[in-house]
């Protein structure tokens, strides 16, 4: 007896909106902290530090995030012999996969500020940490934020994921309604609009950001 | 005594000798200007001053005493040694007010309200005074040069450093920061301009340096220079720029 | 911890691995050819098309950009055959890799196009060359060339996200890895020795896709 997709079975997976969401901020606050570090470490002069910190950005880049995720998911609680909860595994595996792009996106923000804002600051004679607080932390922060916006909807996307694990989030909410009313031609695109309806107007805002940004500090880009 | 004194700096990038054996005294309130075509040196002997470059040997007396390479000597260094630069290089993230205020504040551990004090006294040097509030981007670059020549001046340095900082202006700003340096220079500071602006030069500079291949080639009073220049070199490159009489070309050795 | 490594274990199962990994090159191959040819048409419709199409295409890459990889599998393999239309796994799988590609692609390949200076059109129409003829000759070559290290990134990335095709069975390698896990209860082995195969076949499609670049684009300059 196939139950029909009514109120009850949307309002279901909407209710599922709050843990993409949850999941989502969680490991966007975890790996920005994950991610300034690097960021730092990265621009340092030992070699060793930024070899360390590259191989760690190259892991969880150039993997796929299924593997990462199936690695902390099942990976871990063998290893240590115990029950690994899914918010646990779940939220560590996407902090990591957050932290490594977070620290790309502003390592390069750190980057491109030009040479010749640290040598004026230099010339002034403030130290480097001086620098990097007065002069070119505050312009990075500034270029970074539509990449880092436009991360974060990679990452809500990425949540996803979760579901293949059967952790419950909007996703996986989508695929218990098909179980039950084997209507899927129906229930997958609406999980694609709350998808959209959560993505689109931040990448809307990406864009947006990244002109007033470009504008606010002279700089003419070729998007 | 001299306040810098530059024995035997020698520096090279790669292949090319960008500095050989350039030694070089300065006294304090003198205004020394550095000519020279590109690649001659000038520039990279500039840079070795502040620590910005980094001379492969010879050494750097300041106020008599060595230079040390060091992060906090160099700090110390640049507490005392001003720097413009041509693409001005200020913050755009700050306002002009800031932007001045910063090192005082920051490096010398100035307090707030007597740093912005600071601040209006430079830019009433500078002519600024109402862009005091202005943020670098809505100024021109005549302007924006001027707040740099501040923002140096508000460190209170012993000796200025400028890079050719009127090659990047359209040629209807560069008077109102030639009227900025020529002032300074009459106040005392002690100033070594990398110039193109030969009028300046003439007018204002107690000393003239040519430079060429890395070398000094020839050192004087403008005076001297510019009308019996000693070597055919200098001789060439005042006449591309400001044509000389055939009589002075006739005489040179 | 009492976990015991075993990697001898992977090793006896080597052929299933191997044989997963094969099917993720081959689709990812595929999908990239097939992937790149819907990019180009797409690229050249949003900057050489009518109004219509243009806002057809900006409104596919809108979507696709800001819905999760997973949803759309989903939507292709479970969702299209209630429209009559039945699709195998792997087909499916293709399909999505393509559709999601494209999306990408044809935004990469318009910041080329873009990039192209009008001088270089000018002269071309001075020539008589017809829109179409312009647009093949004078504009896309160099345009991939100058784009070809991102698409080349985001070929990557793709064979990355095949491995979420192994949510609908198509088996490929975290598919084959997922189930040589549940026989043989060594998660932490098989992911890991899955991981660093994804890795080197990421080396490796670059390796080729760096051989391309030099055969296709660097060649043609010393004749």
């Amino acid at each position: 007896m196939n139950r029909t997709f009514g109120l009850s079975e949307f309002l279901f997976i909407v209710a599922a909106v709050r843990w993409t969401l949850l999941l989502s901020l969680v490991a966007f606050l975890g790996g920005g902290v994950l991610g300034l570090l690097i960021a730092i470490l990265r621009t340092t002069s030992s070699r060793f530090v930024r070899l360390l910190t590259g191989g760690y950005i190259q892991l969880f880049q150039g993997t796929p995030v299924l593997m990462q995720l199936f690695l902390f998911y099942y990976g871990l609680s063998v290893l240590f012999d115990m029950q690994v909860d899914a918010w646990p595994a779940v939220a560590l595996a996407f902090t990591l996969y957050s932290g490594a792009f977070l620290g790309e996106i502003w390592r390069g923000s750190i980057q491109a500020i030009p040479r010749t804002q640290w040598e004026a600051s230099a010339c002034l004679s403030l130290g480097y940490f001086q620098q990097l607080r007065f002069v070119i932390l505050p312009q990075a922060m500034r270029i970074s934020i539509p990449p880092t916006v436009g991360f974060l909807v990679q990452l809500i996307k990425g949540t996803s994921i979760a579901a293949i694990i059967g952790f419950v989030e909007l996703t996986r909410a989508g695929q218990l309604m098909v179980n039950v009313t084997f209507k899927p031609m129906i229930i997958y695109p609406v999980v694609a609009a709350l998808y959209f309806a959560v993505c689109w107007p931040l990448s809307l805002l990406a864009r947006n950001l990244e002109r007033r940004i470009d504008a606010d500090l002279g700089i003419k880009r070729h998007l | 005594m001299p306040i810098l004194a530059l024995n035997g700096i020698c520096k090279r990038f790669g292949a090319h000798v960008a500095l050989d054996d350039v030694s070089l005294a300065v006294e304090p309130g003198e205004v020394v200007a550095i000519i020279g075509r590109s690649g001659s040196g000038k520039t990279t002997l500039l840079r070795c001053i502040n620590g910005l470059e980094v001379p492969d040997s010879g050494e750097i007396v300041f106020d008599g005493r060595q230079v040390e390479r060091s992060r906090v000597g160099l700090q110390a260094l640049r507490r005392e040694i001003g720097i413009v630069f041509q693409s001005f290089n200020l913050f755009p993230h700050l306002t002009v007010e800031r932007n001045i205020t910063l090192g005082p504040t920051v490096a010398r551990g100035l307090p707030l309200a007597e740093a912005k004090e600071r601040a209006r006294e430079v830019l009433r040097q500078v002519d600024l005074e109402d862009k005091i509030a202005a943020v670098p981007l809505r100024l021109s670059g005549g302007q924006q040069q001027r707040v740099a020549i501040a923002r140096s001046l508000a460190m209170q340095p012993r000796l200025m450093l400028f890079d050719e900082i009127t090659s990047a202006l359209d040629p209807e700003l560069v008077g109102e920061v030639i009227n900025v340096l020529e002032k300074l220079a009459t106040d005392g500071m002690t100033m070594i301009l990398v110039t193109h602006e030969m009028g300046f030069a003439r007018v204002a500079a107690d000393t003239v340096v040519f430079m060429h291949q890395g070398k000094i080639w020839e050192k004087g009073p403008p005076s001297r220079l510019f009308t019996a220049p000693a070597t055919a070199e200098l001789a060439t490159f005042i006449d591309a720029i400001l044509p000389v009489g055939a009589d002075v070309m006739h005489a040179i050795p | 911890m009492h976990y015991a490594f075993h990697f001898n274990v992977v090793w006896d199962h080597w052929r299933d691995l191997a044989e997963g990994a094969w099917l993720t090159i081959q689709l990812s191959a595929l999908a990239m050819t097939i992937g790149l040819v819907v990019a180009t048409v797409c690229a050249y419709a949003k900057t050489a098309g009518p109004t219509l199409l243009r806002r057809v295409v900006t409104a596919y890459i809108e979507l696709i950009r800001n819905t999760p990889f997973l949803v759309q599998i989903f939507i292709i393999y479970f969702s299209l055959p209630a429209l009559g239309i039945s699709v195998g796994a792997n087909e499916a799988a293709v399909a999505a890799m393509v559709v999601n590609f494209g999306a990408y692609g044809t935004e990469i390949l318009r910041a080329g196009i873009e990039s192209i200076s009008h001088g270089q059109i000018d002269a071309a129409k001075a020539l008589g060359l017809s829109r179409l003829q312009t647009f093949r000759h004078v504009v896309l070559f160099p345009a991939m060339k100058t784009v070809f290290p991102a698409l080349a990134s985001q070929f990557i990335l793709l064979m990355l996200a095949s491995s979420i095709v192994s949510a609908i069975s198509a088996v490929e390698l975290t598919a084959a890895t997922n189930s040589l896990v549940s026989t043989t209860f060594r998660p932490f082995e098989f992911y890991f020795v899955a991981t660093g195969l994804y890795l080197t076949m990421a080396l490796g499609f670059r390796a080729l896709l760096g051989g391309v670049y030099w055969v296709v684009f660097m060649r043609r300059q010393r004749s």
